[in-house]
């Protein structure tokens, strides 16, 4: 077997292949031909790195250079100056927007130094197609070692040790939730991997499955152990095409090896797994709603108890995890409890995935030890505030979770902390607001969504958000009153209080927590009829100073609705009734004469 | 694929195939391990840096020596090619000039395993690759 | 048995495990208000998606409010069902269900016993802080049954009713979020569904969202014409329902009262469809008896068992659900359709008026009815056998817009020809009531020996689905019974397998039978009102005189001068039908 001085690993994330991942792939295998060195050189397709910012990426082994923003123009270069010549092709490489140097090895970089990634151990390491290279990871060890050496209970006693608690949310413990299931007497038990991820700008279980199929296969099987079940079934959205076709392959090689199918090991354990596909709907993120679809039924949820693990998918106990619950699995089992509850916090073990998205410098997936701080993630690991901007707020936890402001920075992350401060850890989004956001239409922002994602089960999700999201419209138009405010609070409060579903009971924390900590700017879009972010239109005014303006008349040409008159060389004047607020007046002045007031 | 049937297969399988990753885990702790960098600009390549680089890839396997060797840029020390930088941890990188594979063979013998320096160092005044590098 | 001690609004409660709060409460004397719940003990159906919320208690040391009737009691609970946090919550609940409703009240249907409006008053709502959209769909009338789908609240009643009760599945909740509504598939029109008009889903709807089609003022204006002979026929389940309309309690019968104020109401005779009834005695039984005979011949293309046809909702199920079992079920027609048919012919002629001067009402339990009585095939050159099928409800309207004091009318008969019946006719409202009618005249027309015993009681009863084996002299007949279509369709998946044993098998599409019909007064999920209703009727059977069909004097006396013999040349013409496959009639919406 020929032995290679160096792979190239490319990302072969949705995000990087839409931008061509698939072509540098091509054009790196190329030109590696090209220079004869295909008995040198790999160029292998991985999961995400999770610097999407910068993407696509490419990483030379075994020095790390790390190439960002990759062309397939690009590749010939990289196999001609860096393979051939050893010399890093400078311009692909990494600047630090904070001290403007170039860093090339990635460990060096901010995004990734304070990182650390069980979940995501594999995700632009190894080939997800090739359960070889899984299988040279440790890959279905765990498996092995359970079937082989562990009892249900003592594996599942590992789990609870560990301190590892739903990823997807929720954050229940996931050790008791096997336990229970386990104790439920059923010929017929199911597993239930929850890959219906949902929550805007959250990309963390696509980007497992696309980056690391086995580990959540493997998990499912140690699961289905564990509980006395084997069936397994990943319900997925079929907006992930690559994540089903890794998967689809993940399972086929996974039932040639023999690690799924009948008597694994030689223990007589049988255990197979099929995927269930979802359209999308964000509330199908919920057990129930999820067990539901499965069934062919409408994706609503039911009133918990019973719990899925007691009476699940047909009415059979069943337990469900999330992907990234999962991936966590075979290294807990592989490395022990203590190792993994030596990261984190009291009650916070081990890491959580983190989407990186919004106004921040490095957008991209991040995976960090519980009890990290938002400044870490947000300066340290993010970068800053895109283009120098002030940090303002952080949504964390999608649109169930709430906004967490500068005095929120310094709290160590973790399932409780989140709620305590009015937010919560959700599947781990985190959106980034600068100065300019109104934290009123970021709450509308987040209340549409959920007006869209509504079953329309319950009354108080179905009518409540709806009456929620028109009184914050009401508020950025500056139409609302101050008894609007505590109608307002009221009703997110019992919309909280009586909600059937998580989705409910979380729905108005956009609005309570922005309500808490930004009360000023609600203050002044109601009694001001002011926006102080200048976001809402109905509360602006675009002005032309008499003194600045020299009559050029380029703004009235560009005014697309005409709401701008003057004669030439004298001070121009916009018609406020019938500006549509475009800005396109603004742009154009040369002589910055145009202002929002 | 042969099917799994025990976990002692998986064992041996696993063991089969480490090779094809032990590259990507060693980059991920280079600093636990031994670092040697092979000049390769124009004047390394013309004097066999190639044929350098590929002995000790090899040879650091036969002698099961956990070890990264990585191609960099000019060091500037055109005289002496090849030249590579050998750095084992806990000690200061040290230059070795003029090193073809008798000599890298020698190098691995001696200051890799053996711990002593040997013949050929650069002078004292060199600067390491990696100040020469912009990475840093 | 285990036991669960808790503590509602401070008092302590014991209940069996498994118990709810809603239970545990109302055990107590603690009414929590519920408003999409409903629980139909004597069959055993329950609605609680738990999705109103209007029912939340505080339950001391849970995050959030617990709705009682989805919450199971534990051990040493605190629940707290009135509590400032809980009134709150309920109220705002409340008001936000109605920013999404109609304020119609005044001109709505259910104007005074919608369920909506009595919440709303006992929750003390006076206005509603929330302004916003509300959702608008277009209204769907069928020949049966409108539905006024902005009135919606998303209970699911009737999609309980309609799926696991029936088993039809026209109704489900469909769309998402604030537009999610219960509708049929993609929207379509009920007409164009497989709705079978049963009318459960009106039954048992808190608001105007469902409702019957309204002939009343069509009634109205045909009585004050004078070129028109109006007779009105009543159905048996009708009398021992109209009373509570009028405040009276359950199982009151107002036969004679019922009679005075159609009289009142100006119809020009007022006859029995428990006639027409007995009618369906002579018709389906020696058809029973035909095929039986056949049978025991070794004939084997013979359909047994014989299914009785008298229940619309039911011929409907069939013809969309069973559209390769058509010629199973009896062609008898039904009463309702009996009666046109002979009074537009036979009574016609008595009265010396022509049929286009006839106009024919029926008074019905039934929402099926009205669509039964519009149905091509029961007209003759686009005049229909009967003209107009009118609700329980829609006569208690009638009667009230007439400013007759009921309950202070006094008793009046029927009119004759058309109005002697006998309690055989009477007992056709009930589960069983049909086959046991039939097995009064089949017994003694097969035996050629009288009948000691008129009551079968194993024919009776409230179980969803039930069997008798009734002894004709020796020969064992063996009779079937479902109410309720789901369990319908039980006994005719094993006719379609094969596996049925029976000769004969009675089918009514309503739970209890007619005398819970769609368009009965509503029991707002009381089902001991079905069961007085029952009792009311079998009542009313011990009092008649004659309890055999084919011992009604003028029975005998149609055959004799009009009809000829049961299931002769003239009664196939007049009284029997046959069957549609209407599997093919769904269609999606275009427009």
């Amino acid at each position: 077997m020929a032995k290679y001085n160096s792979h190239i690993l490319v990302c072969g994330g949705t995000g990087c292949r839409a931008s061509q991942g698939e072509e540098i792939v091509e054009n790196l295998k190329q030109a590696v031909s090209d220079n004869s060195l295909e008995s040198e050189i790999q160029v292998v397709r991985t999961g995400c790195f999770g610097f999407c910012e910068k993407g696509p990426i490419v990483k030379m082994i075994p020095d790390n250079t790390f190439y960002t923003q990759v062309t397939p123009e690009d590749a010939g270069e990289i196999i001609s100056e860096h393979i051939v010549k050893g010399r890093k092709v400078e311009r692909l490489l990494y600047t630090d927007p904070e001290n403007k140097e170039q860093i090339a090895d990635s460990k060096d970089m901010g995004f990734y130094k304070k990182q650390i990634r069980i979940a995501l151990r594999n995700c632009g390491f190894i080939n997800p197609e090739n359960v070889d290279e899984y299988v040279a990871r440790d890959g279905y060890s765990a498996l092995g070692k359970v079937l082989t050496e562990m009892t249900p209970e003592e594996a599942i006693k590992i789990i609870k040790e560990s301190g590892l608690r739903g990823r997807g949310g929720g954050g229940f413990p996931t050790g008791l939730k096997w336990e229970i299931t386990n104790q439920v007497e059923n010929e017929e038990k199911y597993v239930v991997c929850n890959a219906d991820e949902g929550d805007p700008g959250a990309f963390m279980d696509r980007s497992i499955l696309e980056g690391d199929p086995h580990s959540v296969l493997e998990a499912m099987a140690i699961c289905g152990y564990c509980i006395g079940g084997s069936h397994g079934l990943i319900y997925i959205r079929a907006e992930y095409p690559l994540a089903i076709e890794r998967l689809k392959i993940a399972i086929e090689q996974a039932r040639n090896l023999g690690v799924l199918g009948k008597n694994i090991f030689g223990t007589g354990f049988d255990f197979d797994v099929e995927l269930r596909y979802g359209a999308g709907a964000f509330v199908c993120g919920e057990e129930t709603s999820l067990i539901n679809s499965m069934e062919g039924l409408r994706g609503e949820p039911n009133v918990k108890p019973p719990f899925p693990s007691v009476s699940g998918y047909k009415g059979k106990p069943t337990n469900v995890n999330n992907v990234e619950t999962f991936a966590n699995i075979p290294v807990i089992i592989n490395n022990g409890a203590e190792w993994f509850s030596a990261i984190g916090t009291e009650k916070s073990k081990g890491t959580k995935v983190f989407a990186l998205a919004g106004k921040i410098n490095n957008v991209g997936l991040i995976e960090v030890p519980m009890g990290i701080t938002l400044r870490e993630v947000i300066f340290d690991i993010g970068g800053g505030i895109k283009d120098g901007k002030k940090f303002k707020a952080v949504q964390t936890g999608g649109p169930s979770g709430g906004c967490l402001t500068e005095k929120h920075l310094d709290i160590p992350i973790d399932y409780d902390n989140l709620i305590a401060h009015g937010s919560m850890m959700g599947s781990g989004g985190m959106i980034v607001m600068d100065e300019d956001d109104c934290m009123v239409s970021v709450a509308k922002f987040y209340l549409d969504f959920t007006v869209e994602e509504s079953c329309g089960k319950c009354a108080p999700c179905r009518v409540g958000n709806k009456r929620l999201y028109e009184m914050l419209d009401k508020i950025t138009q500056g139409k609302a009153n101050k008894e609007d405010l505590s109608i307002l609070r009221n009703l997110g409060n019992v919309i909280k209080d009586t909600s059937l579903c998580g989705l409910g009971q979380t729905s108005p924390n956009p609005v309570l927590s922005t309500m808490d900590n930004f009360a000023d700017e609600y203050e002044a879009h109601v009694k001001d009829g002011k926006c102080p972010a200048g976001q809402c239109k109905d509360l602006m005014e675009y002005v032309i100073s008499a003194e600045t303006c020299v009559g050029c008349t380029l703004c009235s040409r560009v005014c697309p609705v005409d709401a701008i008159s003057g004669d030439k060389k004298q001070a121009h004047v916009i018609d406020t009734v019938t500006c549509i607020k475009c800005g396109a007046c603004m742009e154009k002045c040369k002589f910055n004469a145009i202002s929002i007031q | 694929m042969a099917k799994v049937k025990t976990l002692d297969d998986l064992k041996k399988m696993r063991e089969q195939l480490q090779s094809k990753i032990t590259l990507r885990e060693k980059s991920d702790h280079p600093e636990k391990m031994v670092q040697i960098k092979v000049s390769m600009a124009t004047c390394g390549i013309a004097s066999g840096a190639k044929e350098t680089m590929n002995y000790l890839i090899e040879e650091l396997d036969n002698r099961a020596i956990d070890a990264v060797v990585t191609q960099t840029g000019c060091m500037g020390y055109c005289h002496s090619e090849p030249t590579i930088e050998v750095h084992v941890p806990g000690t200061d990188p040290v230059v070795y000039g003029n090193v073809d594979t008798k000599k890298a063979e020698e190098i691995i013998a001696k200051h890799i395993v053996g711990g002593e320096l040997v013949d050929g160092i650069i002078p004292a005044s060199y600067k390491t690759a990696n100040e020469d590098d912009n990475e840093k | 048995m285990d036991i669960v001690k808790l503590n509602i609004d401070n008092k302590p409660v014991v209940v069996e495990k498994g118990a709810t709060l809603l239970e545990a409460a109302k055990s107590v004397g603690v009414d929590v208000p519920t408003l999409c719940h409903m629980k139909l003990h004597d069959m055993n159906y329950e609605n609680n998606p738990g999705g109103c919320r209007v029912c939340v208690v505080e339950v001391e040391g849970r995050r959030n409010l617990a709705p009682a009737c989805k919450t199971e009691c534990t051990e040493g609970m605190n629940v707290n069902t009135h509590s400032l946090r809980v009134i709150n919550a309920r109220r705002t609940v409340m008001e936000l269900i109605l920013s999404d409703h109609p304020a119609e009240c005044l001109t709505c249907v259910k104007n005074g016993k919608c369920e909506l409006q009595t919440m709303a008053q006992n929750l003390g709502i006076r206005e509603i802080p929330f302004e916003g959209e509300q959702s608008h769909y277009k209204e769907d009338r069928s020949p049966s049954i409108i539905r006024e789908v902005d009135k919606c609240i998303m209970c699911r009643r009737c999609e309980m009713a309609c799926n696991e009760i029936q088993t039809v599945g026209c109704l489900s909740a469909i769309n998402r979020g604030f537009e999610s509504v219960v509708a049929p598939a993609f929207e379509m029109d009920l007409e164009k569904s497989t709705c079978t008009y049963c009318g459960q889903c009106v039954a048992v709807c808190p608001t105007g969202a469902l409702s019957e089609v309204d002939h009343t003022r069509k009634v109205l204006s045909t009585l004050v014409d004078p070129t028109k002979t109006v007779i009105v026929q009543t159905a048996p389940a009708v009398r021992a329902a109209l009373g509570e309309e009028f405040g009276m309690d359950a199982g009151t019968l107002v036969t004679g009262k019922m009679t005075s104020a159609l009289k009142k109401l100006g119809f020009d005779k007022v006859f029995d469809t428990d006639f027409a009834a007995d009618l369906t005695i002579m018709e389906e039984g020696t058809e029973l008896l035909g095929r039986l005979q056949k049978h025991l011949n070794g004939d084997k293309d013979v359909k047994l068992p014989i299914l009785t046809s008298c229940c619309p909702g039911w011929v409907n199920f069939f013809e969309s659900n069973f559209p390769d079992m058509l010629d199973v079920p009896s062609t008898a027609k039904s009463p309702q359709q009996m009666f046109g048919a002979v009074a537009k012919t036979y009574l016609a002629d008595q009265m010396g008026i022509k049929r286009e001067d006839m106009v024919v009402v029926s008074i019905m339990p039934c929402l099926a009815k009205k669509y039964e009585a519009q149905r091509p095939e029961f007209a003759v050159d686009n005049n229909p056998d009967v003209d107009f099928s009118l609700s329980t409800r829609e006569l208690a309207q009638m009667i009230k817009g007439a400013n007759i004091n009921f309950e202070d009318l006094t008793d009046e008969d029927f009119d004759n020809p058309m109005g002697e019946s006998t309690g055989a006719g009477v007992i056709f409202a009930n589960t069983g009531g049909v086959i046991e009618a039939a097995a009064r005249t089949a017994y003694e027309v097969h035996t050629k020996k009288k009948l000691e015993k008129v009551e079968f009681e194993s024919l009776r009863g409230f179980e969803g689905i039930r069997s008798a084996t009734v002894d004709f002299d020796g020969l064992p007949i063996k009779i079937g019974i479902a109410h309720g279509l789901g369990n319908a369709r039980k006994l005719l998946e094993d006719v379609q397998a094969g596996k049925s044993e029976f000769h004969a098998i009675e089918i009514m599409a309503c739970p209890g039978g007619c005398i819970g019909g769609g368009g009965q007064p509503y029991h707002h999920g009381d089902t001991s009102i079905l069961k007085k209703r029952a009792a009311a009727i079998y009542r009313e059977d011990e009092g008649k005189e004659i309890r055999k069909s084919h011992e009604n004097p003028f029975i005998v006396k149609l055959y004799e001068e009009f009809l000829g013999e049961p299931c002769g040349d003239l009664s196939h013409k007049l009284l029997h039908t046959h069957y549609f496959d209407k599997k093919k009639k769904v269609e999606i919406n275009n427009d």
